[in-house]
């Protein structure tokens, strides 16, 4: 029985397989493929829809305005529902097609990106993990084909640290910070960075843990009424956060002394919760809004001739969406770098794509030049640093949409790295890898 | 007219107890075996390995733990995943902290493990029964999966609580290609379902069945209830473990608790209801349905309406999937409530008949 039902399963796939095979047209010569693991059903949909949405829209707006120096941008979707199996299925199904000139593969999932290290170091194409993701990758010679770009949980926590030092003129002794954080590895990884906040800065840190999905704190926020603490990080995902502002008005404690992390600082998260929204902060390594001229040029071009992946336009320019974008832009930068040493007008390959992110430099120049001044912190990266930037802006959100209250804020690199580059060298033992010699590399 | 088993004629006690007592089907199933330990090895993609056949192979093994507990034993549990997080937590554990462990050691240990475990949570069993039982068990699923995430020594002090497995090396031999995998993978999942083919012909399988039909009954003939009911829970829950162990050594890489979550649990209880409760075959079946049709949806659907030049986006297909998924379980339980394998088991009748059927 077995045996037939193998026969079936192989003989539909094979017929499947050929089919799909021959519906793209054949590769044509200079091509660069992207793999887009992505998620727009289950829990996170919403999320999903948003940041793929407008990562394909600008790959759409890079196509139409020539491609990458003429190299024509090609991708396939396909659906990862957030769940770690199917991760890892797509990336099986997806990865011959990558393996001649991908581009970096973006999960949007701690879990599946976990799940993918690993391979995507065996197969070598090169992986992103813009803000989520395995953090000590920031340490390339342990990581080569993986990157935390642009700043990582640890770097983001720091900064919302040195955020409310400033605020505090200059010294936070003696205060008390509640750290309120979804019970997973997404809220856990900050906290090795935060205790080593606490003894340097000599602030209080009390830890509370919020069980998934977290929409029911009582409990929690009883024990915060107790500690009367003069701040509170919300390290929160989802409908955990919207529960948060809503519980925090109803105990009386003021939303502006609430800040949160990246992923707790969408519309998706205070728009539900109303009137209790107003005033909390959060930090964010990409702004809102389509006053980007990027942003506003994508809407037009993209859009104007139909070509536009969301149906929901009310989506553009929210953060997720903005997030999308500058996930792709990134993306297509190093391609770009990739090319002005390899050859410009070529598509190019997984170690020239990996050359290209370890070696990217988006200066502020740069930036304006994609009209995309503001909507990411300059990124410059290296063979022992894979995260690029570390910086992130605090935004307030004023009950109808978010406004950005600092400048980029730089975490403390010289606390937190090391505590990557330690768990790298763990990671390295543990797996028996040898870690590159960075310094010869160029 | 092929398949019947006139003139074979059993002049043995041990030729009347095999396996197969029927020799067309020994001879499929040496086929099958021979299929899959050779031709499938040398000519099967990576794709095939990685995305289909070791996690299809992982999960009719955890389908198989499940069918003892619920298909033989008759009792109900919701706690599958979770005793597949304790294998994987156990055998990462074992190998991360005991220097030179042999890896088959430290999966047979891991089982062994999630058996105890499994024997803890059985306990309520001897009292309560049916649905409130599989609410006991539902709360193994939830109280280990908020163990591994709360004691930070069982992750290893893992900053994420994300545990990454060692390489899988047996004497000296490193697993680190898909066929090498999938071969190590076949190979246990082989042995272990034709142990417990064997297991549920035995007088301890006949108890089993016994106390899921009648408890009162089966204690009245001298069936010790607690032993029985407590050595299902152990076998299944051994079973479980071993698949947690290979989930994270030989699939994914690396795990966290939040994946052996309670949906996991619901897929594993899917894959035997629409596989068949009570049947070993049943599980391969509903494993290879509940993996094998979202994706083969997947594939298919974005490539249907393309062809069909209907103007549907990404997230439409990944709904229509969904759906079309959800129908698909509902009508084979609508046409055949005794999952696939009972119509297997239909076909084997059909064709002993043909082509003359009376």
């Amino acid at each position: 029985m077995i045996k037939r039902f193998k026969q079936l399963t192989l003989a539909t796939s094979v017929a499947v397989a050929c089919f799909a095979g021959a519906l793209p047209a054949a590769q044509a010569a200079e091509e660069q493929f992207f793999m887009i693991p992505s998620y727009r059903v289950g829990p996170y949909g919403a999320n999903g829809q948003s940041f793929y949405g407008g990562f394909i829209d600008y790959l759409t707006y890079v196509n139409m305005k020539g491609g990458i120096d003429g190299v024509q941008i090609t991708w396939e979707e396909c659906e990862t529902e957030y769940n770690n199996a199917k991760g890892v299925e797509c990336y099986e199904r997806l990865k011959s097609k990558a393996q001649k000139a991908p581009g970096p593969i973006h999960t949007m999932s701690t879990g599946i990106s976990y799940a993918l290290v690993d391979k995507s170091a065996a197969d070598k194409l090169p992986l992103a993990m813009m803000g989520y993701g395995l953090t000590s990758a920031v340490d390339g010679s342990v990581f080569p084909w993986a990157f935390p770009l642009v700043t990582t949980y640890q770097m983001q926590a720091s900064a919302i640290i040195k955020f409310l030092k400033d605020k505090e003129k200059g010294s936070l002794e003696g205060k008390k910070i509640v750290y309120l954080y979804h019970d997973s590895a997404y809220g856990k990884e900050p906290i090795l960075a935060l205790e080593a906040e606490s003894r340097l800065n000599k602030f209080t840190l009390v830890q509370i843990p919020v069980a998934h999905p977290g929409n029911e704190q009582g409990a929690q926020w009883q024990r915060i009424r107790q500690e009367k603490p003069d701040y509170v990080i919300l390290w929160g995902w989802g409908v955990m956060n919207m529960t948060a502002l809503n519980t925090a008005q109803k105990m009386g404690y003021p939303r502006e002394r609430m800040i949160g992390s990246w992923w707790a600082g969408s519309e998706e998260d205070v728009i539900p919760a109303g009137d209790a929204a107003k005033g909390y902060m959060s930090a964010t390594w990409n702004v809102a809004g389509k006053g980007v001229p990027l942003i506003a040029d994508i809407e037009k071009t993209v859009y104007g001739a139909g070509k536009g992946n969301l149906k929901d336009t009310s989506k553009i320019g929210t953060i997720l969406y903005n997030r999308g974008v500058s996930a792709a832009v990134l993306s297509v930068e190093a391609i770009r770098t990739a090319q002005a040493k390899f050859g410009k007008g070529k598509a190019m390959g997984p170690e020239q794509v990996r050359w290209g992110l370890e070696n990217l430099n988006l200066t502020e120049a740069r930036l304006k030049q994609l009209g995309a001044t503001g909507l990411l912190p300059e990124v410059k990266t290296s063979c022992n640093n894979h995260e690029g930037s570390g910086k992130v802006k605090i935004q307030q959100w004023d009950g109808t949409k978010w406004v950005p209250l600092t400048d980029w804020i730089e975490g403390n690199k010289a606390l937190i790295h090391p505590l990557f580059m330690a768990d790298a060298q763990k990671y390295a033992k543990e797996k028996g890898i040898t870690p590159r010699d960075c310094s010869k590399e160029k | 007219m092929i398949y019947r088993e006139t003139g074979q004629f059993k002049t043995s006690y041990a030729a009347d107890q095999q396996i197969f007592p029927i020799r067309q089907d020994r001879i499929g199933i040496a086929i099958l075996l021979a299929f899959a330990f050779v031709v499938v090895p040398l000519t099967a993609g990576n794709y095939w390995f990685n995305a289909i056949l070791i996690p299809f192979l992982i999960f009719s093994l955890a389908a198989l733990g499940l069918n003892i507990l619920t298909g033989y034993a008759g009792q109900l549990s919701l706690g599958s995943a979770a005793f597949m997080a304790v294998g994987a937590y156990a055998a990462y554990n074992f190998q991360v902290r005991i220097e030179g462990m042999p890896v088959l050691l430290s999966f047979i240990l891991a089982g062994l493990t999630a058996a105890g475990v499994g024997i803890l949570f059985g306990l309520p069993s001897l009292r309560i029964k049916g649905f409130y039982l599989a609410v006991a068990t539902l709360a193994a699923q939830f109280f280990i999966v908020w163990c591994l995430t709360k004691f930070p020594y069982l992750s290893n002090y893992s900053a994420s609580g994300v545990i990454s497995v060692p390489n899988v090396e047996i004497l000296g031999y490193t697993f680190d290609t898909p066929q090498s995998r999938y071969l190590l993978v076949l190979s246990i999942v082989s042995l272990m379902a034709l142990l417990a083919k064997n297991m549920v012909r035995s007088s301890t399988g006949r108890a089993w069945m016994a106390v899921r039909d009648m408890d009162v009954a089966a204690e009245v003939i001298g069936i010790r209830l607690m032993r029985t009911k407590l050595l299902a829970f152990a076998i299944s829950s051994f079973y479980c473990g071993v698949a947690g162990a290979l989930y994270a050594f030989c699939y994914l890489g690396s795990v966290e608790p939040d994946g052996f979550s309670l949906d996991l649990s619901f897929k594993i209880l899917f894959m035997i209801i629409v596989g068949g409760v009570g049947s070993i075959l049943g599980s391969f079946l509903g494993a290879a349905f509940i993996l094998l049709v979202p994706i083969f949806l997947d594939i298919v659907l974005p490539w249907l309406s393309e062809l069909l030049h209907l103007p549907v986006d990404s997230a439409t297909v990944s709904h229509m999937q969904l759906m079309v998924f959800g129908e698909l379980i509902m009508f084979f339980l609508i046409v055949e409530p005794h999952g696939l394998a009972r119509l297997w088991q239909i076909g084997k009748e059909k064709l002993r008949l043909w082509p003359f059927p009376h």
